[in-house]
């Protein structure tokens, strides 16, 4: 079978984000890195192929986004994807949920993938729902938050988290599965990996190669529009303590949660 | 018109709490709307009884949607909820907090190639519409959403909404069949709400001290249990260390879990990622203990420790005893 893991290069955590008030969208550019919730996918995605409950011949990872997000790729690749795909079209930039789902279901239908496998959330977006966009349109079943992955009779027995404890669900193939980051612990690639990810292949499509309609997608089609930019209501910033001699730091918070009773 | 129509989750005889909010939200934005608020329940028809389902009623429905099946996924409702919006015209699906309402809201923005915005926490009428505001960037900044399309999705962060019982009796109950499409009966639920770990109860506590990733390992909470101890309260964690194995599912504080409001809340080794503090927000004092001096924890806590944990928990809690022992 084949896995394909959706991707996303974001800023890094230790960049500070804005928005660019132009044009209102997220300024993503400065130090970029692969989505560290999608190395949990990739993770998922080598487990199940270097297993032996399910035969995987090939994963490949995909990602939508500008030219520099090629770097997302390399690194997926690093981490052990066989190949690449990336899509990438002036027409795409700056679409919502909505329209960046469809591309990547577009793009996915052309790969026919017997498994999606993506990270639960985007480091830079904080939306937990692109799995759900993707499936729907690829009419494949979908569970996202999933933190344990086992095959059985050729389906996937998940478990996750939701409203009301832990829940198993048996999922039929093809389908689409967001991962919890507690679903495994990445590997690191290695230096040979790193130095060979430029060389394994990567495809580069744009709108027309997948059949994306064009008024679909992008900044002016977003169905959701995102307009003001407004700071949240400011809350005192709190006391802060660096610790340098440990009891003399105990002392201050004695004394602070004294002060509002908290050690009657 | 163009109604608001808000899927309602249950489990167990009863009514989600961040559905209820959102009914209560739905209603007040119809009113100032000039329309109605309905509901949609999804399941088994034996557990979704005329009282339970019209008991939405008095949080502001007029009217509740209810289709026979499977309950606690997601496709399923997105299915139930298309053909409702179809047949009745909506013009808004609102969902509470919670995984489901993602997962719905995301599944029926892409079937009615509608506008989604999630993590919203205020929605108000401009110009005969609803606007979102969703705080982006970890809660730095708000933005304003606004729906281009015939149907808007709007999802709620947790506890946004908030549970008021405004509506005047009983609302209608209609049966509606729904034909679910293959994928949707593609995932079947196996085991559904096990709970995983000893119980405890931390909602209760006027004290609680928590625990995140930051502890290493699962011995790092028993360090936190002599501390809570010592200050009369209770231990509560993460999602990250529940999933992980390292403490009591029934503990878990956050986005699927518990929510919370203590006198007290010493966060150790959280990060304070936004699915963790909307459980614990309204916290009456917070106290943050992490070794990372970004971390977001410290945007919002009252005292923030900039520290080695396993050096000053202990320590702590020997100077906490000694104080209430004097």
């Amino acid at each position: 079978m084949k896995i394909c893991v959706l991707v996303k290069e974001v800023p890094d955590a230790a960049v500070e984000k804005r928005i660019d008030p132009s044009n209102g969208r997220l300024n993503r550019s400065g130090e970029k890195n692969l989505n560290p919730f999608d190395t949990h996918a990739i993770e998922a995605a080598m487990q199940l192929k270097e297993g032996d409950a399910i035969d995987v011949d090939e994963v490949v990872a995909v990602t939508m986004g500008p030219d520099t997000a090629v770097r997302a790729l390399h690194k997926a690749v690093s981490l052990g994807a066989d190949r690449s795909l990336h899509l990438t079209d002036e027409a795409l930039a700056g679409s919502d949920v909505n329209g960046t789902g469809y591309s990547l279901a577009q793009a996915l239908a052309k790969e026919s993938p017997d498994l999606v496998l993506l990270g639960q959330q985007s480091d830079d977006g904080e939306c937990y729902t692109i799995g759900a966009v993707v499936a729907d349109h690829l009419q494949m079943p979908s569970l996202t938050q999933v933190i344990k992955i086992d095959v059985e009779d050729g389906k996937l027995r998940c478990e996750r988290q939701a409203e009301y404890g832990y829940d198993t669900v048996l999922v039929e193939l093809p389908a689409v599965i967001s991962v919890g980051d507690a679903i495994n612990e990445p590997r690191y690639p290695s230096l040979k990996a790193i130095m060979g990810a430029k060389k394994k292949p990567l495809e580069t499509l744009g709108v027309a190669d997948v059949g994306i309609e064009a008024d679909r997608v992008g900044y002016d089609n977003a169905r959701a529009h995102c307009t003001e930019f407004n700071a949240p209501p400011a809350k005192e910033p709190g006391k802060i303590i660096e610790d340098e001699d440990t009891s003399d730091t105990v002392e201050q918070i004695v004394a602070w949660l004294d002060e509002r009773k908290l050690l009657a | 018109m163009s109604g608001i129509l808000v899927y309602a989750l249950h489990y167990e005889g009863a009514i989600n709490k961040n559905s209820l909010g959102a009914v209560s939200e739905g209603a007040r934005l119809a009113a100032e709307l000039g329309t109605e608020c309905h509901a949609i329940v999804v399941g088994d028809k034996a557990g979704l009884g005329d009282e339970l389902v019209g008991s939405l009623g008095a949080y502001g429905a007029t009217k509740v949607f209810r289709a026979e099946g499977p309950e606690g996924l997601s496709q399923p409702v997105v299915d139930a909820m298309a053909k409702v919006i179809g047949d009745n015209g909506h013009g808004y699906a609102l969902f509470g907090g919670g995984l489901l309402g993602f997962e719905i809201g995301a599944g029926l923005a892409a079937r009615l190639d509608a506008g989604v915005c999630m993590e919203v926490t205020n929605v108000r009428v401009e110009d005969g519409k609803l606007v979102a505001e969703r705080p982006i960037l970890k809660d730095s900044q708000v933005s304003d959403v606004h729906y281009r399309s015939d149907v808007g999705v709007i999802i709620g962060r947790l506890n946004a909404f908030e549970v008021k019982e405004n509506g005047s009796g009983a609302a209608t109950v209609e049966d509606v069949e729904v034909e679910y499409a293959p994928h949707s009966l593609k995932a079947q639920m196996v085991q559904r709400g096990e709970q995983r770990g000893a119980d405890v109860n931390i909602e209760d506590a006027d004290y609680l001290v928590a625990g995140g990733r930051g502890l290493g390992k699962a011995e790092g909470f028993e360090a936190l249990e002599e501390l809570a101890g010592a200050l009369g309260g209770a231990v509560a964690a993460t999602r990250a260390v529940v999933d992980a194995g390292w403490y009591s599912y029934s503990a878990q504080i956050g986005q699927t879990g518990k929510t919370v409001a203590p006198k007290l809340y010493l966060a150790a080794g959280i990060s304070g990622a936004i699915q963790h503090k909307v459980g614990m927000m309204s916290s009456e004092n917070i106290v943050a203990i992490n070794k990372d001096s970004n971390a977001p924890i410290f945007e919002f806590s009252d005292l923030g420790i900039v520290g080695d944990l396993n050096k000053i928990v202990p320590k702590l809690t020997e100077a906490v005893k000694a104080k209430k022992g004097s």
